[in-house]
């Protein structure tokens, strides 16, 4: 079967190869539903040659930065970005888990005082693989599974 | 480094320079406390000790060293005689205690509290305990003991007992001793043996680690033997507490196995691990480790206050 071929779009950033079931997570870890301006794509259950299926995010009229990206590491550590400029891709890169993740990640610990007081929760990465990761405040450590569940 | 304004909150931040420093800024203070009597570094400064969780021992021995370093004290010991009590929040009562003090020492149930205090405020935190998280200065004190009886750290042997599963002092100690060339001995019930990461992480930084249950086999090796108080809380059943809790009393008899110049230490208080009769032997250093806890702290709290 060929590729869907969702709706070309002219300029904005494509974000490919999204874990099937993680595109709405990825578009609400980026604030994209907030977008106001050009369209938001969401193409889920996409047959993949990698994956088996995968999501497509597609965002006109604006170009994620690759560290903003990289928040989706977390989730979607397959995903592919690409920048698109009048119809043609003009840049791609592969999502990166950050060294430190920083607001989007609870930490995991119920007697840690992040979730007791006002903080922006923080995280350093330990190990990309596997991912592991240490709370900046209780210095717990997290992994993945405890990591998926608390995003 | 910079110890002026300097937090103190996980021994994590520490490097073996600076707890060398530490170390030897105490050994200073000792020297000059006993020469002097009292010392004067602190005059005209302040420490509030924040006790969110009763802790006496701890409370005491930083007062007890701002006291001797010519300061003077400020603080609470439980949080329920406070505005805590009424919700505050942590971060307004650390904003408001910063206007009368020039150190804070924190001790809170919460993990994590004491780096969040730390952010907020603006002159030197020092963590007294953060939940089951760190006690920074405790580690720092055993350190302390360990390199008073021995002039070193390096090449020893040293044993930890009891409770290593939940102990966070011996967690802290042994992060600590993988800036030092030393050989861990761990010795725990099985249900109580160091957690798998603490273990690999260890290995991974060079330390040689031997793990058994049996006290009397490997207690002839050791140069230090660190004892933990073992909860009955751990255990599913009365009958497996007892059995574990009698083979790990340390008694004259134990001792008998050991090395003359062995050395006994437990971060008190304790309730049977060590029978009473080893207090007088040459063996037990536990009292003098109290007593290393005030040296630490005024070098601690003079460092931070940038008054040495
Ligand atoms: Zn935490």
């Amino acid at each position: 079967m060929a590729e869907l071929k969702v709706t070309a779009i002219k300029e904005g950033t494509v974000i490919d190869h999204i874990p099937a079931g993680k595109g709405l997570k990825v578009i609400r870890i980026l604030k994209l539903d907030r977008l106001n301006g050009g369209a938001l794509l969401l193409a889920a259950n996409v047959h993949s040659k990698k994956l088996g299926k995968k999501d497509i995010v597609k965002i006109e009229g604006r170009f994620l930065s690759e560290e903003e990206v990289n928040k989706i590491a977390l989730i979607a550590p397959s995903a592919t970005v690409n920048i698109v400029r009048d119809y043609k891709v003009a840049e791609k890169f592969k999502v990166e888990i950050p060294g430190e993740i920083s607001g989007i990640l609870k930490c995991a610990n119920p007697n840690c005082v992040s979730n007791h007081e006002y903080t922006t929760p923080k995280f350093y990465v330990i190990s990309r693989e596997p991912l592991k990761v240490r709370c900046h405040y209780c210095e717990r450590t997290m992994e993945e599974e405890e990591i998926l569940t608390n995003l | 480094m910079d110890w002026k304004n300097r937090d103190v909150i996980s021994i994590r931040d520490f490097s073996r320079e600076d707890i060398e420093f530490v170390l030897k800024t105490a050994e200073r203070l000792e020297r000059e406390l006993k020469e002097k009597g009292h010392l004067d570094y602190a005059t005209g400064k302040i420490l509030a000790t924040l006790f969110f969780e009763p802790s006496t021992r701890t409370r005491l021995s930083f007062e007890s060293a701002m006291h001797r370093l010519g300061g003077s004290v400020i603080g609470f010991s439980e949080a329920s005689s406070t505005s805590v009590r009424k919700g505050e929040s942590l971060r307004d009562t650390i904003k408001t205690v910063e206007q009368y003090s020039d150190v804070i020492v924190i001790r809170h149930p919460k993990e994590g509290a004491a780096r969040l205090a730390a952010e907020v405020a603006d002159i030197p935190v020092i963590n007294a305990g953060d939940g089951s998280n760190q006690h920074p200065t405790q580690t720092l004190l055993d350190l302390y003991t360990i390199k008073s009886a021995f002039g070193k750290i390096d090449g020893l042997r040293i044993g930890l007992l009891g409770d290593l599963k939940y102990g966070r002092t011996v967690h802290s100690l042994s992060e600590a001793l993988t800036h030092y060339d030393v050989e861990l001995y761990l010795i725990s019930p099985e249900l109580l043996r160091m957690p798998r990461h603490i273990v690999e992480e260890l290995r991974e930084r060079g330390i040689r680690v031997h793990e058994t249950d049996d006290l009397e086999g490997v207690i002839g090796e050791l140069d230090v033997l660190y004892a933990t108080r073992i909860q009955k809380e751990r255990f599913p059943d009365e009958q497996e507490y007892l059995k574990v809790k009698g083979s790990y009393v340390i008694d004259r008899e134990v001792l008998k196995k050991a090395k003359e110049t062995l050395k006994v230490m437990h971060p008190l208080p304790r309730v049977d691990e060590i029978h009473p009769s080893v207090d007088s032997s040459k063996h037990a250093i536990y009292f003098k480790q109290v007593f290393s806890g005030v040296p630490v702290r005024m070098a601690l709290l003079g460092l931070t206050l940038g008054v040495l």
